[in-house]
């Protein structure tokens, strides 16, 4: 269950292209699970800007002289992201969390790819650590388009057997995409599942390359949300039910976890016609 | 919005002593504060948020007779106080409705108010005769406004003949004492006159305002940013407007029931919507803001009518409209607007 608070900000660093902030947050950071997410209110109470920014969380701490804190990564996009690196320690930011669906955990101590582009990477550490402590083989796979997009590399090595980083230009680690070396990786360690958290487009390949490799995929979206708690139904996106029937299932409840290989990745945008409810010929 | 951040009372003080009931034609609500149709979902979502039960009700998102997806993303665009949607409507259906969400909401003691949409006049007879059979349903809100179809001729509140239509069907297949509410577009030309027309066809009162069609271009892509292209637009920005169309419903018909909503954030927002005429507010855009938001504002709304020296919500109701010369019992200048 979500609960909304208000936290205050506890720091904000840089870190390459992107701002960690840490916050506290109690009542939240106790109840998380890797995958799951925040969002913040921008701008104060009579902030121009309605719409809450949504957060993967990245780290928490439970306990502490501030009660439970947290740890997310923002990169500045516009205004609002603007607005929230520029808080200071102490300021007051409205909290509501922990939200959405967690990635979803083996039972058995498999050998498990963890991917990140850019700082989609974020919320897999948290993960890389409950693999391990359930003796899971953690391999990741780091990639942006520049070395300075890159987030959390050094420390991800540490809980990681094998890290692999890529990025577009080479300016660190091998040039390419994550995707050109997922295979061969998964290959060499008898991979079981694949963990994934960056843009559409890469979260798409993985998710074929997995289901290619007869292996799970659990994929986590970046969907435009204004809510995040299941009400406006603008996070949308194309997913195949146990059923077999295609609906339009909300990022921010559904997901932002999903299955891989139910998700219509190419449709992503649009309403497939065969999806549950879809317009008919006449249009709606 | 940092007023209630952890659940419980808003503040530190003791609230004021107001009877915050209120009649929606022959609807006894206890208190004045309802959802909008459309940004809570079926309220099952805002419940770990705040109490269903302690606000007026819940007004549900617009249910359809069949399953839709609605619309393709990009469904939204924040725009300066407000937001811009296309959601086209996306549902699971009125059975499916009924089965699921409608029997949560009974369950959990919430008072509930469905809002009803349609693609053609016989749609909407359908969905009144279905919903006929429900008990727990407390009155029915006509959507003959949402603005993301994909045919702008069939919005049905744009023109008195065809708003009339519809609600004439609904009410021919209502229950006769079941409250109606037809929710209006303010793109109009002129608002009373569609009033006029739904009145006539049965409605028990009006829903005023649904979103404005608006519109966004994305600079970068130069090219409109919703895959709806237009799409409606709420929140703050809104207000003004809404206050204006509750304001000039209320002067032509002066005992009609009148539900009032766009861009409400506030207690003070909704205490202005109340004296120019709302028999009770809606709460929309502001939950994505802030999802205590209805809660919070029937708080402060209360504070804001004790601190006017209102001992009823309904003494409240179009206290705008009063003759210049009618004097105040007390001094404006002694409220104390700081304890709000």
């Amino acid at each position: 269950m979500a609960v909304q608070v208000r936290g205050e900000i506890l720091d904000v660093r840089r870190a390459g292209a992107y701002h960690v902030l840490s916050l506290t947050a109690p009542g939240i950071s106790e109840n998380v699970k890797p995958g799951q997410f925040l969002t913040l209110g921008i701008g104060g109470e009579e902030s121009s800007m309605l719409l809450r920014r949504a957060f993967a969380i990245h780290r928490v701490q439970s306990r502490g002289v501030y009660g439970g804190t947290l740890d997310i990564v923002v990169g500045v996009h516009g205004k609002g992201t603007k607005w929230l690196v520029d808080r200071r320690r102490h300021d007051p930011i409205d909290i509501v969390g922990p939200l959405g669906r967690p990635f979803v955990l083996p039972k058995e101590p498999v050998s498990t790819v963890l991917v990140g582009g850019g700082y989609g990477s974020a919320p897999l550490f948290m993960l890389a650590e409950q693999l391990r402590e359930r003796g899971c083989r953690v391999d990741v796979i780091l990639g942006a388009a520049t070395e300075e997009k890159l987030f959390g590399a050094l420390e991800l090595k540490r809980l990681a057997s094998t890290l692999t980083i890529t990025t577009d230009d080479g300016s660190l680690g091998q040039r390419g995409r994550v995707t050109d070396v997922l295979g061969s990786l998964m290959q060499a360690n008898d991979t079981a599942v694949v963990y994934a958290c960056g843009p559409m487009p890469m979260l798409q390949r993985v998710a074929e390359i997995a289901s290619d490799q007869q292996a799970y995929s659990q994929c986590a979206v970046e969907e435009a949300m204004a809510c995040g708690i299941g009400v406006c139904m603008t996070c949308v996106l194309p997913v195949i039910g146990e059923d077999g029937v295609t609906r339009m299932l909300r990022a921010c409840t559904e997901g932002p976890v999903f299955r891989g290989d139910r998700v219509r990745w190419s449709d992503v945008g649009t309403i497939p016609p065969d999806t549950l409810g879809a317009p008919t010929a006449g249009g709606h | 919005m940092t007023r209630a951040l952890i659940k419980g009372p808003v503040g530190d003080a003791a609230l004021p002593e107001v009877d915050m009931s209120t009649s929606l034609g022959g609807l006894a609500l206890p208190a004045p504060i309802l959802t909008a149709s459309g940004c809570a979902a079926s309220g099952r979502e805002l419940d770990q948020f705040f109490d269903l039960t302690s606000i007026g009700a819940i007004v549900t998102k617009s249910i359809m007779l069949n399953p839709r997806s609605g619309r393709a993303t990009p469904r939204m665009a924040e725009t300066p106080s407000g937001m811009l949607n296309s959601i086209g409507l996306q549902g699971p259906g009125i059975d499916r409705f009924i089965e699921h969400d409608l029997a949560w909401l009974e369950e959990r003691g919430a008072r509930v108010i469905v809002s009803i949409a349609g693609g053609t006049v016989d749609e909407y007879g359908k969905l009144a005769a279905r919903l006929r059979t429900v008990r727990s349903v407390a009155a029915i809100e006509v959507n003959i406004s949402c603005p993301n179809v994909e045919d702008r001729g069939q919005v049905f509140a744009c023109r008195a003949g065809s708003a009339s239509d519809v609600v004439h069907a609904v009410r021919r297949h209502s229950d006769p004492r079941m409250p109606l509410f037809a929710k209006l577009s303010p793109d109009v030309t002129d608002i009373v006159e569609i009033t006029d027309a739904v009145v006539r066809a049965g409605a028990t009162g009006v829903s005023v305002i649904n979103t404005v069609l608006g519109m966004v271009i994305d600079t970068d892509t130069m090219r409109p940013h919703l895959a709806g292209v237009t799409g409606g637009l709420s929140g703050p920005a809104i207000r003004p407007v809404a206050v204006r169309c509750i304001w000039q419903i209320r002067q032509a018909f002066p005992q009609l029931p009148i539900i009032g909503m766009g861009g409400v954030r506030s207690g003070k927002d909704a205490l202005e919507f109340v004296l120019a005429g709302a028999n009770a507010v809606s709460v929309g855009t502001a939950v994505f803001h802030d999802p205590s938001a209805p809660s919070r504002i029937q708080i402060e709304l209360q504070r804001a009518l004790g601190a006017r020296g209102f001992r009823r919500f309904v003494d409240a109701v179009g206290f705008a409209h009063r003759p210049a010369d009618l004097p105040r019992e007390e001094d404006p200048d002694e409220f104390d607007f700081i304890s709000e």
